[in-house]
């Protein structure tokens, strides 16, 4: 069978797992549970198995895409079940579908954050004001070097609301063409207005979608 | 997950080894538990999940119900630096609960280099390093593993040691520490009741006292303790549990991969070897349970290679079947079968040929002297014409790359002795011109040198290491005398190897200078990224200990030896005669040819030796 997708979740412990040795987990919890997934030809051969947009360590999401390919038949409904049953805690799969869609289709990502302020959290305002402005030029850190970069045409939509001492963020950011890490966010932050920049910060994908903002499967 | 943790964690390379949550791992609920137990490796995650040994005896303890067994290994110097800085203490991966609040805390010491981190982590939970300043019956602090054949230079720190295999006398143990936590006995009634448990060694129990010339006078038990602590072992290995669903990283660790061991013990008697020793007597698991264990491995872990455990994989008897029944297995499913520790010999290498069809990497032998003379010397029953004909079938079959590893300073070794190791290596850069398919690919030769170091209940226990000079003196020597191209010469530093002398023959004066090291900043000293000689050597010239009395001085044999409490099965008496034959460059034969009763065997309970 080819073609086929799968959507999972990757939060709590499972979070600190780099992209690739979830390549290596995903593979190994495909044997245990009796799936066979079809390898490469040639001379080192290996599953055909991708994930549409890597995750980056320590950020969660429930929304995660992976395409991958089987020697024979299966249930498909039977095999979030069967995936989970044999999956590191944490990783737990939703869905598991033929797609013909083109992963260059997926383009927004929703998210949602948390920023830890130690010393008390800033206005609301204030964060909006500074993610709302016209462009936000960053230092980032590229293959060759240090490179300046606006962020803001990457971020759709962002909105703040206060959560205990903390500070909860929703936003919809570029997946693909430009990419944008979350990390990016108090990053910017932190370079540009320090006065408002988290002490810690966490995010979670919550969804994937189009260039027309309909869900993207 | 712990708030700091999680600030951390983001920060570390490879955080996934901090974490726990692995597929397999034993959650427990910990109020249905009645001890918690810290296992602790003192090396890092990817050194620790890869010990056999551990995964045994984490399945073993957390099979039973009242008992919680969880894993505990040392952070790497990122790691370190932030839990430090964040006041985070030493926690355990399952719970994540900090190592302090649990019963007991158990070490599983493999190499003595390993110490200074056993003392490291227990700081890093909060725990006083010493036995006697930790005067409660809870946490009970103890450790097993090889390095306690000779336990002397950690036996202040632990309030006792297992020695030899823990499958039951650690369930044992805790069995009686259940009962002395629910009935509240006092710590030193605790360890005079587990004293009496076979392979139990309360150190505190034992009074040392020195001669003037710094031997040891005596070691006198006390409070009805044993006058010899012996070894335990596993009689049937078919009958022990085996972990057939071991906990898989979802990290990278050093072998990932499903492990099975074919036997214990070796039929060998190489002479310098402590392995060879202290692991008999010899025990073979039957193919029929390996084929079963290996599958059912495989199913549960869904790891696409398996390996074959042992001291000599060749001596295991029904080798070839059981590779067909792995391989039927196997083949099918695209899973690789490796084979380490093989002999240079014609069957081997006719397994080697039909396992790895694709990869032909590369061919290590451990030839370990550069004459007959010393081979024989040393038991090492491996001939040059045995080598030369193995790497000639082998360069036939396309490998191009044969690497060769030696120790320099074995007792009785000449210059001769080592000048001929490089005409071992012209002699089978020789043999690849005459047998080599393909030329174009040209051939690597690595040799590769260390240092001998003496160890504790092998033959040589007695011998004494050469010292660094001389050590230099002879890779000098050897290095002028390799001159081919396709030839490599790579020695290991001997500094390691001295301090390890030192640990390893070392009796309890010797713990406070592995204290000192430690309060220095020593922690994995098994790392050359951390390995300091100076802050040993200082740390040895503080306290007051000459390095060259443990390691470089031939010990009299009429001498108690710090390890003389210690039965491992083996007899000293065995030990000495071995020691003569390799003055007389005389052969033992291996076990399976001619049983020299050196007196494992007495240590069955069922079965006989398979030697």
């Amino acid at each position: 069978m080819d073609k086929l997708r799968l959507r999972f979740e990757k939060t709590g412990r499972a979070v600190y797992i780099s992209h690739l040795d979830l390549m290596a987990t995903m593979q190994r919890a495909f044997a245990r549970a009796g799936l066979e997934l079809k390898y490469s030809e040639g001379f080192n051969p290996h599953p055909l198995i991708s994930i549409l947009l890597p995750l980056s360590v320590g950020t969660a999401s429930r929304c995660e895409l992976m395409d991958f390919r089987l020697r024979e038949d299966a249930e498909l409904s039977t095999l979030p079940e069967r995936l989970t049953a044999v999956l590191p805690e944490g990783i737990r799969v939703l869905e598991a579908y033929e797609s013909e869609r083109k992963s260059a289709l997926l383009k927004w990502l929703e998210i949602e954050g948390t920023l830890e302020y130690d010393h008390g959290a800033p206005e609301i305002g204030q964060l909006e004001a500074f993610f709302n402005q016209g462009e936000i030029v960053i230092e980032k850190k590229t293959k060759r070097g240090i490179g300046q970069a606006d962020i803001r045409p990457a971020i759709r939509s962002i909105r703040f609301e206060p959560a205990g001492e903390d500070i909860r963020l929703h936003a919809v950011i570029s997946a693909q063409e430009p990419t944008l890490n979350p990390d990016l966010l108090p990053s910017a932050l932190r370079q540009l207005c320090p006065d408002l920049a988290p002490d810690f910060a966490e995010f979670t994908r919550l969804e994937t979608y189009d260039a027309g903002m309909r869900i993207y499967r | 997950m712990d708030k700091r943790l999680k600030r951390i964690l983001p920060r570390v390379q490879k955080p996934a080894r901090y974490t726990g949550g692995e597929y397999n791992q034993i959650l427990k609920n910990r109020d249905e538990v009645e001890l918690r137990l810290a296992f602790c490796f003192p090396d890092t995650y990817e050194i620790g999940m890869s010990n056999l040994g551990l995964s045994i005896l984490y399945h073993t303890m957390n099979s039973l119900d009242f008992v919680w067994c969880e894993r505990v290994f040392a952070p790497w110097g990122d790691m370190y630096d932030e839990m430090k800085q964040a006041g985070i203490p030493l926690y355990a991966l399952e719970s994540g609960d900090p190592v302090s609040e649990f019963d007991s805390v158990a070490f599983s010491i493999g190499y003595e280099m390993a110490y200074t981190t056993v003392l490291d982590m227990l700081d890093m939970a909060g725990i006083p390093l010493r036995s006697e300043d930790r005067p409660n019956l809870l946490p009970l602090i103890w450790a097993g593993g090889t390095a306690g054949v000779n336990a002397e230079p950690m036996a202040p720190f632990m309030d006792l040691f297992v020695i030899g295999e823990g499958e039951e006398m650690n369930n044992e143990l805790l069995t009686l520490l259940r009962q002395a936590k629910r009935e509240g006995w006092s710590k030193r009634d605790f360890l005079r009741a587990a004293a009496q448990i076979g392979g139990v060694y309360v150190p505190s129990l034992y009074e040392v006292s020195y001669l003037e010339d710094g031997n040891i006078a005596s070691v006198t038990p006390k409070d009805g303790a044993p006058e010899k602590v012996t070894k335990r072992i596993i009689s049937n290995l078919d009958a022990v549990p085996f972990p057939t669903s071991p906990i898989v990283p979802s990290t990278e660790v050093v072998h990932d991969r499903v492990s099975l061991e074919l036997f214990r013990g070796c039929v060998r008697g190489c002479r310098f070897c402590q392995a060879g020793h202290v692991y008999r007597p010899i025990r073979a698991k039957k193919k029929e349970t390996l084929v079963r264990q290996g599958i059912e491995a495989l199913k549960n872990t869904g790891y696409q290679e398996l390996t074959l455990l042992s001291l000599s994989t060749s001596d295991y008897r029904e080798l070839p079947a059981l590779c067909d029944g792995l391989l039927e297995y196997c083949e099918e499913r695209s899973i690789g079968l490796s084979l380490p520790s093989l002999r240079a010999d014609n069957f081997s290498m006719e397994i080697m040929q039909r396992l790895q069809k694709v990869r032909k990497s590369g061919l290590t032998f451990a030839v370990e002297g550069g004459s007959q003379r010393l081979r024989d010397c040393i038991n090492k029953n491996v001939t040059e014409e045995d080598l030369l004909h193995t790497c000639s079938i082998a360069f036939a079959g396309g490998w191009n790359n044969v690497k060769l590893y030696y120790m320099l300073g074995l007792p009785t070794e000449t210059d001769e002795d080592i000048l001929g190791i490089a005409e071992m290596a012209n002699q089978v850069l020789h043999c690849w011109r005459l047998n080599a398919k393909n030329k174009n690919r040209g051939v690597k030769i690595t040799v590769s040198t260390s240092c001998f170091i003496p160890k504790p209940h092998s033959p040589f226990q007695w011998e004494a290491q050469i010292s660094l000079e001389e050590y230099m003196r002879r890779v000098n020597l050897l290095r002028g005398a390799i001159t081919a191209k396709n030839v490599v010469y790579n020695w290991h530093d001997a500094q390691t190897s001295l301090i390890e002398a030192v640990l390893s023959k070392g009796d309890r004066r010797v713990a406070d200078a592995i204290e000192l090291v430690f309060r220095r900043g020593g922690r994995l000293d098994a790392w050359t990224d951390y390995f300091s000689f100076e802050r040993w050597m200082q740390a040895f010239s503080d306290c007051g200990i000459d390095p060259a009395f443990y390691a470089n001085r031939e010990i009299p044999t009429d001498a108690v030896l710090p390890w003389d409490h210690i039965d491992v099965g083996v007899r000293k008496a065995h030990l000495l005669r071995e020691r003569e034959r390799a003055y007389r460059a005389e052969l033992s034969p291996d076990c399976r040819k001619q049983c020299s009763a050196c007196g494992a065997a007495k240590l069955l309970t069922e079965g006989r030796c398979d030697g």
